[in-house]
C-alpha cells in the first residue's frame, strides 16, 4: 500500500481494495517501526489519524466523500492544528496546543484526509539542513549520515521513505523545493499568494508559501486542488479561480520553450549534479522543447538579499514570542525585562537568534536605507529580470540545489556555506514565483533535484512539464534502501 | 525674555466600528476583560491582519472634512516594541504614508479673533492593551480587549502659540470627529486622547526650542495645566541657565506637574517597516466621492446657516454650532417653539448655566429640547410671562414634568383677563395716593413702582403689556 500514489491510493479506496483504515493503520505501522530513525516527527496523531480514517470511510460509503477522502498525509508542524501541539521545531512552542486549525489543515480536512502526524522541520522554518530543529536532525533516508535538507525535511524524509504517502511543506527560500531534491521527491512551492498562510506560523511573510510534497507530479496536481484558493483571512491570498491542476497533466510539450540561465550553471555547481540535470534537460529536448539560453544576472545578488529581507521580516515575526500569553516562558523572572531577555534567550536556537539579530539590525535606524531598502530595490529587479525572461520562454529550467545532500554537522559551523545552499531557489521567493522541483537521478548515490520555474500563476504548467517527465522516467519511483 | 511658545497636538481618536480594525472582535466598552478578544487580537502564532473598511471610509471622511489630500495609495507598517499588552511585540500603524495628510482647520479664539491650525497628517492604528497594575498584588493583569481597536492619529502643525490655542484647536477636532460620527468622543473611555508637543524659544527667533512631549493628558482642562506648568517649567529651566531635553513627559494631574517619562536616548528604536501581512490600501475618485456624500453639514456651514435662516448673530451661531449636539438641541428647540432667537438665548443662558453648575454634558439635562420648546411656545404664545418661564425653567430642571405640567400645577398661567387686571390696578392706585400725586407732577420713574405693585398683587401673572398699558391709561 505504502508504494501507491495518492492517485492510486484513491482509486483503490474508492474501489474497496482496502479502507481508509486499514491504510491508515499499515502507515502507522510503517511510522512506528521505521520513524525513530529518521526522526522526521515531532507528534505522530495516532487516535486522531484513526478516527479520521473511520470518518472517512463512512463517508466513502454514503457516496458522499471527496476523491481524497481517507488519504492520509503529514502536515509539517509550522501549520496550526486545533488541538494538536504545534512546535514550529522550537522549545518555544514545546508546549503549544493550538486552539485552531490553518486554513491549509482546514482545507484537507474538508476533504476528508487522514492527518497521521505533524512533521519535523527547522526550527521556526529557517535553516536548510533540518539540523536546528529543537527535536534534533532529520535524517535524510538515502542515507542515513546525510541531511534531508531543510526547512520542510520531516516532511521530505518521510514522503521519501514511503512513511506517508504525501504531505505538506512551506517555503521561503527553498524549503519545500530544496529537501525534495535531496530527498528525492516532487515538490512544488506555488505562486505567493496561490495558498492560504492564515494558520502557518510566520517566518518571513512576504516570502512564505505553502505547497505540497509528493511522490509524483499528479499527486502534488491532486493535493494542490485542495490546499490552494483564495482566503478572506489572508489578505494576501489572490483572489483568483483554482483551476484543476490535473486537467492539463498530459498537455503536449512539442515547442515548448526552456530558459537555461547561464547563472544556474556556473561556478558553485557540482560537477555531477551539473550531469545529471544536463541529461533531464536533453531529454525533455527529445520530447519536442526547445532550450533557449538566457541570462538572470542578478541571481548572484539573491541570497544576500534574502537575508536582509527573511531576517528583517522574522525579526518582528517571532516578537509575539515573549512569554507572555503562550508557548515557552522562563522559570521565575526578576521583572519584565528579565521575562523577555531569558523567555526569549532559553527559547530560541542559535540560528533563529542569528536572524532575529540580523533582522533586528538592518531594520534598525541608520540602516534602514542601507539595507533593508536596498534589498527592496534589489527584489524589485530580480522580479523584472524574470518577468523579461517569462517574455522569451515557457519555463526555466536548472538544478535545485547547487549539491546532493551534504553530511549532518558539515555546515553547521559555517551559515554562509549553508545559505549558499538554497542559491538557485530563493529568487524565485522574492519574485513570488512558482517553482518545482523533481527527481531528475543521482550522484553520489544520492538523489538530484531538477527546477522548472514558472510565471505567474503557472501552478499548471509546472506539474504538466513535470509530470510529462515522469511518465518517462522513472527517478521518482525509486526506494531508499531499507524503505521499500 | 519675552518667550513665543510653540505647541503641536497628536490627537487620538477611537473610530467607532462595531468592530476592531483587524479582526471581527467587537470594540464595546466595558466587557469584561479579554472576552472581546480572538485569536487575531491576542497575537497567537499564525494569525493574520484583514483591514476593516469601515476604518479606512472613516478616516477618508476626516480627510475630506479637514481638507487634506485622501492619499490615493498608503501603507500600513509595523512598530516594533515590546510592552506585554502589545500581543504581537509590534504595532500595526502608518508611518511613510498616511492615509490622510495636509489639511487645516479654523479655529476660534475668545477674543472672536480666528486662526488657521495645519494638520500635517492623520493616519490609521491599532490601539494596544491595557496594562492592570492595582488588582494583582505583585503581578500585572493584561486585559486585551481594547488591543486592535481602530485609532486615527490626528497630528497638528507646530502651528498654537498658547495653551488657550491648544484647547480651542482640540475642542474644534472633538467637536468635527463627533459631527462626522467616526468617534463618540468620549474621554473618560479614553475615546479621544491628546499629547502634545511644547516648546519655547526667545520671540523673533526662527528657528524651534527643544520640544518635550506631554503624555496623559484626557481632559480639555488639563491639557490647558500641564501645557502651561510646562511652559513655566521650561522657561526656569532656560532662565536658571539650563537646557530642556529632548523628553516623554508625564502629566500629574493631582500635583499639577509634569515629570520625566523617558529621555530621547532611553526611547526605542521603532524599526518601522512596511507591513507584509497587508496589502497597499488604495482609494480611488469614485470611492471618496461616494464618502463626500456621506458627509455631514460641517460646523462651518452650519453657523452660517443659522445666521442667515435664524437670523442669530455670528457669535450666537458660534456657540450653538460648537457640537453637533447642541446645534440638535437648538434646532429641535426652535423648531417646537417657533422662536429661532428666544430659543437661543434660553440654551445660552439658563440652560448652559445649568449645565455648567451642575457639571453636566448637554446629551445628560434633566431639561430636553422637547421641554425647552414647549416652555418657550408658552412664553410665546403668552400663557406664561419670561419671568414666570425662570420658575418653570426651574421647576423642569427639578423633574416636575414639561411646561404645560408645571404651569397647570403651580398654578403659574398669566392673567390675561383685562377685568381681573384692572381690578388689581384701580386697588394698587387707590392704596397709592402719594405716588399718583408724584407720578402726576412729573416723575415718571415712579411708574415702574406701580407695575412692580401689580404684578407682586397678581403674583407676577398678570401680563405685563396689559398691566403696563392699563396703568398708563388710569394714570393720565
Amino acid at each position: 500500500m505504502h508504494n501507491k500514489t495518492i492517485a492510486e491510493l484513491a482509486k483503490s479506496l474508492a474501489s474497496g481494495e482496502f479502507s481508509s483504515e486499514e491504510l491508515t493503520q499499515h502507515c502507522l505501522d510503517r511510522i512506528n517501526r521505521l520513524g525513530d530513525q529518521l526522526n522526521c516527527f515531532v507528534t505522530v496523531t495516532d487516535d486522531l489519524a484513526l478516527q479520521q480514517a473511520r470518518e472517512a470511510d463512512q463517508l466513502r460509503a454514503q457516496g458522499k466523500a471527496h476523491p481524497l477522502a481517507g488519504v492520509p498525509l503529514v502536515h509539517k508542524d509550522i501549520f496550526c492544528t486545533n488541538g494538536v501541539k504545534t512546535s514550529c521545531g522550537s522549545k518555544m512552542l514545546d508546549n503549544f496546543i493550538a486552539p485552531y486549525d490553518a486554513t491549509v489543515v482546514n482545507n484537507c480536512k474538508q476533504a476528508n484526509m487522514v492527518m497521521l502526524a505533524k512533521a519535523n522541520m527547522d526550527e521556526f522554518a529557517m535553516g536548510s539542513s533540518n539540523e536546528t530543529s529543537f527535536y534534533g536532525p532529520v535524517k535524510n533516508p538515502w542515507n542515513l549520515e546525510t541531511v534531508p535538507g531543510g526547512s520542510s525535511g520531516g516532511s521530505a524524509s518521510a514522503v521519501a521513505a514511503r512513511l506517508a504517502p504525501i504531505a505538506t511543506g512551506t517555503d521561503t527560500g527553498g524549503s519545500i523545493r530544496q529537501p525534495a531534491a535531496l530527498c528525492g521527491i516532487t515538490g512544488l512551492k506555488p505562486t505567493y499568494g496561490r495558498v492560504s498562510r492564515y494558520g502557518m506560523i510566520a517566518f518571513a511573510s512576504s516570502l512564505d508559501q505553502a505547497g505540497p510534497m509528493s511522490r509524483t507530479a499528479e499527486d502534488a496536481a491532486l493535493l494542490l486542488n485542495v490546499m490552494a484558493g483564495f482566503d478572506t483571512r489572508d489578505s494576501t491570498s489572490v483572489d483568483q479561480a483554482v483551476p484543476d491542476y490535473t486537467a492539463t497533466l498530459n498537455d503536449s510539450l512539442d515547442g515548448l520553450k526552456i530558459g537555461l540561465p547561464r547563472e544556474y550553471f556556473g561556478e558553485g555547481l557540482d560537477g555531477n549534479v551539473a550531469k545529471v540535470v544536463d541529461e533531464a534537460i536533453k531529454r525533455y529536448q527529445s520530447m519536442g522543447a526547445e532550450l533557449v539560453d538566457i541570462s538572470l544576472p542578478n541571481t548572484k545578488t539573491a541570497v544576500s538579499t534574502y537575508y536582509v529581507v527573511a531576517p528583517a521580516e522574522c525579526s518582528s515575526n517571532l516578537s509575539r514570542f515573549d512569554g507572555v500569553r503562550f508557548g515557552y516562558r522562563c522559570k521565575d523572572p526578576k521583572d519584565l525585562e528579565d521575562l523577555y531577555k531569558r523567555t526569549r534567550g532559553e527559547g530560541f536556537g542559535p540560528e533563529v537568534k542569528r536572524r532575529i539579530m540580523v533582522g533586528t539590525y538592518v531594520l534598525s535606524a541608520g540602516y534602514y536605507d542601507a539595507y533593508y531598502l536596498k534589498a527592496q530595490k534589489l527584489r524589485r529587479l530580480i522580479s523584472d529580470e524574470f518577468k523579461q525572461a517569462f517574455e522569451q520562454v515557457d519555463v526555466i529550467m536548472g538544478p535545485t540545489s547547487p549539491t546532493v545532500a551534504f553530511k549532518i554537522g558539515e555546515r553547521m559551523d559555517d551559515p554562509v556555506a549553508m545559505y549558499l545552499s538554497d542559491a538557485y531557489t530563493i529568487a524565485t521567493n522574492l519574485a513570488g514565483l512558482p517553482g518545482i522541483s523533481i527527481p531528475a537521478g543521482f550522484a553520489n548515490n544520492l538523489p538530484v533535484g531538477l527546477q522548472i520555474i514558472g510565471g505567474y500563476f503557472q501552478e499548471g504548467k509546472l506539474l504538466n512539464v513535470a509530470h510529462q517527465y515522469q511518465q518517462q522516467t522513472d527517478w521518482h519511483l525509486q526506494t531508499p534502501a531499507g524503505f521499500e | 525674555m519675552d518667550w513665543e511658545v510653540v505647541i503641536g497636538l497628536e490627537i487620538h481618536a477611537q473610530l467607532a466600528t462595531k468592530s476592531k480594525i483587524f479582526s471581527g472582535s467587537s470594540t464595546a466598552y466595558g466587557a469584561e476583560p479579554n472576552t472581546q478578544a480572538n485569536a487575531v487580537d491576542l497575537g497567537l502564532p499564525g494569525v493574520l491582519p484583514v483591514l476593516n473598511e469601515e476604518a479606512v471610509r472613516m478616516a477618508a471622511k476626516f480627510g475630506l472634512a479637514i481638507g487634506a489630500t485622501v492619499a490615493k495609495h498608503s501603507v500600513f507598517a509595523r512598530k516594533n516594541y515590546f510592552y506585554p499588552d502589545l500581543p504581537k511585540g509590534y504595532q500595526i500603524s502608518q508611518y511613510e504614508l498616511p492615509i490622510v495628510h495636509d489639511g487645516k482647520l479654523e479655529i476660534v479664539l475668545d477674543d472672536g479673533s480666528g486662526k488657521t491650525i495645519g494638520v500635517t497628517r492623520a493616519h490609521l492604528e491599532e490601539d494596544a492593551g491595557k496594562s492592570l497594575h492595582e488588582d494583582f498584588h505583585g503581578m500585572t493583569g493584561i486585559d486585551l480587549n481594547r488591543a486592535g481597536t481602530p485609532l486615527l492619529e490626528i497630528v497638528s502643525e507646530p502651528d498654537m502659540r498658547s495653551a488657550q490655542e491648544a484647547v480651542a484647536y482640540m475642542k474644534k477636532i472633538h467637536s468635527l470627529v463627533r459631527y462626522l460620527e467616526i468617534c463618540d468622543g468620549n474621554m473618560q473611555e479614553g475615546s479621544f486622547r491628546c499629547d502634545a508637543n511644547v516648546s519655547i524659544r526667545p520671540k523673533g527667533q526662527e528657528e524651534f526650542g527643544t520640544r518635550t512631549e506631554l503624555k496623559n493628558i484626557n481632559s480639555f482642562r488639563f491639557v490647558e495645566r500641564a501645557i502651561n506648568v510646562e511652559i513655566e517649567r521650561q522657561i526656569d529651566v532656560i532662565e536658571g541657565g539650563g537646557q530642556v531635553v529632548q523628553e516623554t513627559r508625564l502629566y500629574d494631574p493631582d500635583k499639577n506637574e509634569t515629570r520625566s517619562m523617558r529621555t530621547k536616548e532611553e526611547a526605542n528604536d521603532y524599526r518601522y517597516f512596511p507591513d507584509p501581512d497587508l496589502l497597499p490600501v488604495v482609494i480611488d475618485e469614485h470611492y471618496l466621492n461616494e464618502v463626500r456624500k456621506t458627509l455631514p453639514e460641517l460646523p462651518g456651514e452650519k453657523q452660517h446657516r443659522f445666521e442667515k435662516h435664524y437670523g442669530l448673530s455670528a457669535i450666537d451661531a458660534g456657540v450653538l454650532t460648537a457640537s453637533r449636539d447642541m446645534a440638535d438641541y437648538f434646532e429641535a428647540v426652535a423648531k417646537i417653539s417657533n422662536e429661532p432667537k428666544l430659543s437661543a438665548n434660553w440654551i445660552m443662558g439658563d440652560l448652559l448655566g445649568a449645565l455648567n453648575k451642575n457639571n453636566l454634558e448637554l446629551a445628560q439635562s434633566p431639561v430636553t429640547a422637547d421641554m425647552l420648546g414647549g416652555m418657550i411656545k408658552r412664553v410665546a404664545d403668552n400663557t406664561i410671562s419670561g419671568k414666570i418661564a425662570k420658575e418653570v425653567f426651574e421647576a423642569m430642571w427639578q423633574g416636575e414634568g414639561d411646561a404645560d405640567t408645571v404651569i397647570e400645577k403651580r398654578g403659574l398661567k398669566q392673567i390675561t383677563d383685562t377685568g381681573a387686571i384692572e381690578k388689581i390696578v384701580d386697588e394698587i392706585i387707590a392704596n397709592n395716593p402719594e405716588q399718583v400725586e408724584q407720578y402726576r407732577s412729573g416723575k415718571d420713574k415712579v411708574f415702574g413702582f406701580f407695575v412692580g405693585q401689580v404684578m407682586k398683587a397678581s403674583k407676577g401673572k398678570a401680563n405685563p403689556q396689559q398691566v403696563n398699558q392699563l396703568l398708563k391709561d388710569k394714570l393720565k
